[in-house]
């Protein structure tokens, strides 16, 4: 954590900020609550999704269903590692059909797994719309993916990595940069 | 993991956690509206079954056809086996025909390991019963519903009293279920008449009984085992109402049992032998459960083994 090559880019008072001014912007655009449905993307996603939909029910007074996705068989790199632990899926009981989805993801990187998000979710349903909101985007797209809400544009090279803590489970909000060995291609944690 | 999965002792504490975690995981799929994940998409998975069996078979093709795999069925009867065909043969077939998995049953104890070990096929090989040796997937499902009953579907199985009562001897689940079930800290208790328990069963990490009574009334769970006929070529008991009697599992002795204890079977079941009718339809029964769970625990099996490349140290395929 503390060698000379990491810097701080956002602090927990600042991811505080960004999540409040994302869900103002969910809402602005969404025009109320009233159709949406946050989900978080396994694993650092789904704390994040939980702290907006609290925030957007405290600006909008209407509960805000909330649900965690994993996307692990969906992943176009399987083949690639061996195989991986699962973490659970949880949909919000009235399920998603038809409603307004928000994916919510630590850092948007190659777009792979976005891409693999999208496809869980068409079989778990069909929403209205699906929108997507990142903490970091740090660029280095693969796939024609973007994301609707952005917490910080980071610009980077190949040969960083982002790290994204949160307190739910990593006991603080930090979001740092370090620079580090190219990863092979395909992504690495933060992808 | 390692690349095959042929008996329960090879799992360690940690291999047979993940696939308890993953298969709970799994178990979620089946009430999803569209049933099938698309992870093991292209990879082939063959049921060669040299034994007769309905639910292993059904269980391991549902749990490959979930995960998008393509599932080629071999049984032994009407195929070229029953012209003479050696199991080398039959897998060199299967080796050129590409199998990534082969989930094998067959009549001879280490059957699956010959074929995992002798270097004529690339695939994993998964034992789906071999002889009166084991049947590690049916372990894994007994553990994955004890785990659901009487430890909320998490972490191990420490302190709970399982007792395992029958024709031990031709039993590959009762071994399975043994090695399974010390690793995951259970204690277990083997109850049947001293005919029909194996040479050397002294030495498995379990208590023995011969009286069915004594254990029951602190047992978590109680597991039937299938009086099998079909191994049987000695005469094992006097007579089936003296064995029902004494080993069967009736009202009387359900009652025996602690309020949340469970009854299980791996099936398929002889009503009136080891077990009567009213027990096996009872409430406490976690039978049908077993056979929905044993579809989870497979789909994790053949995840575990097929959905990514094999970790360091294993050979590898390509």
């Amino acid at each position: 954590m503390s060698s000379g090559r990491t810097r701080t880019v956002l602090e927990a008072s600042d991811i505080d900020r960004v999540l409040t001014r994302i869900s103002h912007e969910i809402t602005e655009r969404a025009k109320g609550a009233s159709d949406l449905v946050v989900l978080g993307i396994q694993t650092r996603g789904v704390p994040l999704a939980q702290r907006i939909a609290r925030r957007i029910e405290e600006f909008e007074g209407q509960h805000v269903p909330v649900g965690a996705l994993d996307i692990t068989m969906y992943r176009d790199d399987l083949r690639l590692r061996p195989a991986r632990p699962l973490e659970s899926t949880q949909l919000p009981d009235m399920g998603i059909d038809g409603r307004t989805v928000v994916l919510v993801d630590d850092v948007l990187f190659s777009g792979r797994t976005v891409r693999a998000a999208l496809d869980a979710l068409g079989e778990l349903g069909r929403p209205r719309i699906v929108r997507l909101a990142v903490l970091v985007d740090r660029g280095h797209r693969q796939l024609p993916i973007r994301a609707d809400y952005v917490g910080k544009n980071l610009p980077t090279s190949m040969e960083e990595s982002v790290r994204v803590r949160v307190r739910e489970i990593d006991g603080e909000d930090l979001v740092t940069l370090t620079k580090s060995p190219p990863k092979p291609v395909g992504g690495g944690d933060a992808a | 993991m390692n690349k095959h999965l042929l008996s329960a002792g090879d799992l360690s504490h940690e291999d047979a956690l993940l696939i308890l975690d993953t298969a709970a995981q799994l178990a979620r799929v089946a009430d999803r509206p569209v049933k099938k994940l698309p992870t093991l998409r292209g990879r082939t998975v063959v049921n060669l079954f040299f034994e007769d069996s309905t639910r292993t078979r059904i269980s391991f093709e549902a749990a490959a056809k979930r995960l998008s795999a393509d599932v080629i069925n071999f049984s032994a009867k009407g195929s070229s086996v029953s012209k003479g065909e050696s199991l080398k043969d039959t897998a060199l077939t299967l080796e050129a025909m590409g199998a990534d998995a082969v989930v094998v049953r067959h009549g001879s104890s280490g059957a699956p390991h010959r074929l995992a070990s002798a270097g004529w096929i690339n695939a994993s090989v998964v034992n789906a019963g071999d002889g009166t040796h084991e049947h590690p997937t049916q372990a894994l499902l007994d553990a994955f519903t004890l785990r659901e009953k009487l430890a909320n579907g998490q972490g191990d199985l420490a302190g709970k009293n399982v007792t395992i009562v029958g024709d031990v001897l031709h039993s590959r689940v009762a071994r399975s279920n043994v090695l399974l079930l010390d690793t995951l800290n259970a204690n277990v208790t083997l109850v049947a008449p001293p005919t029909l328990l194996p040479v050397g069963v002294q030495d498995w990490p379990c208590s023995i009984s011969y009286d069915l009574d004594a254990p029951l009334g602190d047992c978590d769970a109680v597991m039937m085992l299938r009086v099998q006929g079909e191994r049987m070529n000695d005469s094992y008991f006097p007579t089936a109402r003296e064995y029902s009697r004494r080993y069967g599992l009736d009202t009387r002795r359900m009652s025996l049992l602690p309020e949340h204890s469970i009854i299980m079977h791996p099936g398929p079941m002889n009503r009136g032998m080891e077990i009567t009718a009213d027990v096996a339809d009872s409430k406490r029964s976690v039978i049908v459960e077993q056979v929905a769970n044993g579809v989870s625990v497979r789909m994790a099996v053949l995840y575990l083994l097929l959905g990514g490349i094999p970790e360091e140290g294993g050979a590898t395929n390509e």
